[in-house]
């Protein structure tokens, strides 16, 4: 194979872009392998909830292949708005101590909106947040994007709640879907306040619905 | 039988030639890889099954909006990795540089990319990395950067070492860094490979050949530029990146 010299990439070192022509060509996406664990996670990584938040929630679950098998090597990352809706994010959710390179957490104050937490040996990971706003009729969600060993390019799902029914009546991609699929995107309330389990299943058996917006 | 080298290859070729077909026949072309790609044998059971469910974007859709990072997020040093212990690491040491892009050929600018690597010898620095090749304690090998105005980003490092993997018998992935990126919207994350030019592993190599469209694989591979090279210091190479999204995504002003 030789080194990319086509037109794309010579477009690109120029900085022109297509200029209604034909989009440039995105770069291919990969697996992220079995050894990110010590890059990409961060301590915190789940901890999206300010320190003081009122309301906050606990959204968790398993990730299991299409054996059943927990996926201990799966990275989970969350975007969501923040408990008005709003979705501008903030920086700071990986911040660094600038004296010994180390990780200083979150500053406790700013809600960044994302989130990345490594499946752990029993395929679990956990996120402790608020819950998003929403417009008015809407319902509410949070972003998912699924990374793994064996999974060449991130899958996309949402984990909606499941005590905004009315809403979810009129949201046009869970109206598309039928009973059995809506329910891998609704997360279940479970017995302590404010506490949410979601599974996401990468194939077969109630196999989560996996999301496409490059269209 | 254990799974050799020769049936991977074969089973790359056939997957190879029934894409040619398809864009023969007028099919568009594929950038990305099938999750079901089965010479990569650990892909078997983490695809789905079933198809995406396509989704109409708003401009309020959560995944059109997306994480941002700042200075906070890097020391001033996360775009080095020769720089991160008190000696220097083993290995040849190496710039790659280059530019964030959305597909519209505008820069992403301000935002997070991270990357992570083997050593010069071919070993993370990870507990289930058990190949038999040394460790370097001036070796890490992770790195982190914000994108400049222009999209420009730079790391230092060593070239990693290629190493034997257990997809089949006597299976080796030829030298590449793993790069994270985050671009305006969410939808735009991107977790990839870049790989350094003439590497004679490629052709057997499942991870790399999942991407079954000639050019597009050629898009994973850096370019060799002597104009980056640092006389007497390193070695250059350039890798420019395209971010993928939606349509939306390529008329809306980037954040700034």
């Amino acid at each position: 194979m030789t080194a990319p010299e086509n037109t794309r990439d010579q477009a690109a070192a120029d900085g022109q872009g297509p200029h209604g022509s034909e989009p440039l060509q995105p770069t291919p996406s990969h697996t992220v392998g079995p050894f990110y664990g010590y890059a990409l996670p961060f301590p915190g990584g789940g901890d999206v909830a300010p320190a003081n938040a009122a309301d906050t929630v606990t959204v968790h679950g398993y990730v299991r292949d299409g054996s059943g098998a927990p996926v201990p090597d799966a990275l989970i990352e969350l975007w969501q708005a923040d408990a008005d809706g709003g979705l501008a994010g903030a920086p700071g959710s990986m911040r660094r101590d600038p004296v010994d390179g180390g990780h200083l957490g979150r500053n406790g104050v700013d809600f960044t909106g994302f989130a990345r937490v490594p499946t752990d040996a029993d395929g679990h990971w956990t996120a402790r947040t608020v819950k998003p706003g929403a417009r008015p009729g809407h319902p509410p969600y949070i972003s998912v994007c699924v990374f793994a060993r064996g999974l060449l390019h991130h899958l996309f799902t949402r984990v909606y709640f499941p005590e905004d029914t009315r809403a979810h009546t009129d949201d046009p991609l869970l109206a598309s879907l039928d009973a059995e699929r809506r329910e891998t995107l609704l997360a279940t309330a479970e017995g302590a306040t404010g506490s949410y389990r979601f599974d996401i299943r990468l194939q077969g058996e109630k196999e989560t619905v996996f999301l496409d917006f490059h269209r | 039988m254990p799974l050799t080298q020769r049936d991977i290859d074969r089973e790359v070729a056939e997957l190879r030639e029934a894409y040619e077909a398809s864009r023969a026949a007028g099919a568009p072309a594929v950038h990305h890889p099938a999750r079901d790609y089965a010479p990569y044998r650990s892909s078997a059971l983490r695809h789905p099954h079933r198809p995406l469910v396509p989704v109409e974007p708003d401009p309020e859709t959560v995944e059109l909006h997306g994480p941002v990072f700042g200075p906070t997020d890097v020391t001033d040093i996360d775009h080095d990795l020769t720089r991160q212990h008190t000696g220097e690491p083993l290995g040849e040491r190496i710039t790659v540089s280059g530019r964030l892009l959305d597909r519209a050929g505008r820069p992403v600018r301000g935002q997070l990319i991270e990357l992570w690597q083997a050593n010069a010898s071919g070993r993370y620095a990870h507990l289930r990395d058990q190949h038999p090749a040394p460790l370097d304690p001036n070796f890490t090998g992770v790195g982190r950067t914000l994108t400049g105005d222009d999209g420009s980003y730079s790391f230092t490092t060593v070239k990693p070492g290629a190493y034997p993997w257990r997809n089949h018998e006597n299976a080796w992935r030829p030298a590449h860094i793993h790069f994270s990126l985050f671009g305006t919207a969410f939808t735009q994350r991107l977790v990839t490979q870049m790989y350094f030019p003439g590497d004679p592993l490629f052709a057997h190599d499942p991870i790399l050949q999942s991407v079954t469209d000639e050019r597009a694989r050629q898009a994973l591979v850096a370019a060799y530029d002597h104009e980056l090279s640092r006389s007497e210091w390193s070695l250059g190479y350039r890798w420019d990146i395209v971010l993928d999204g939606p349509s939306a995504t390529w008329i809306e002003e980037g954040r700034p």
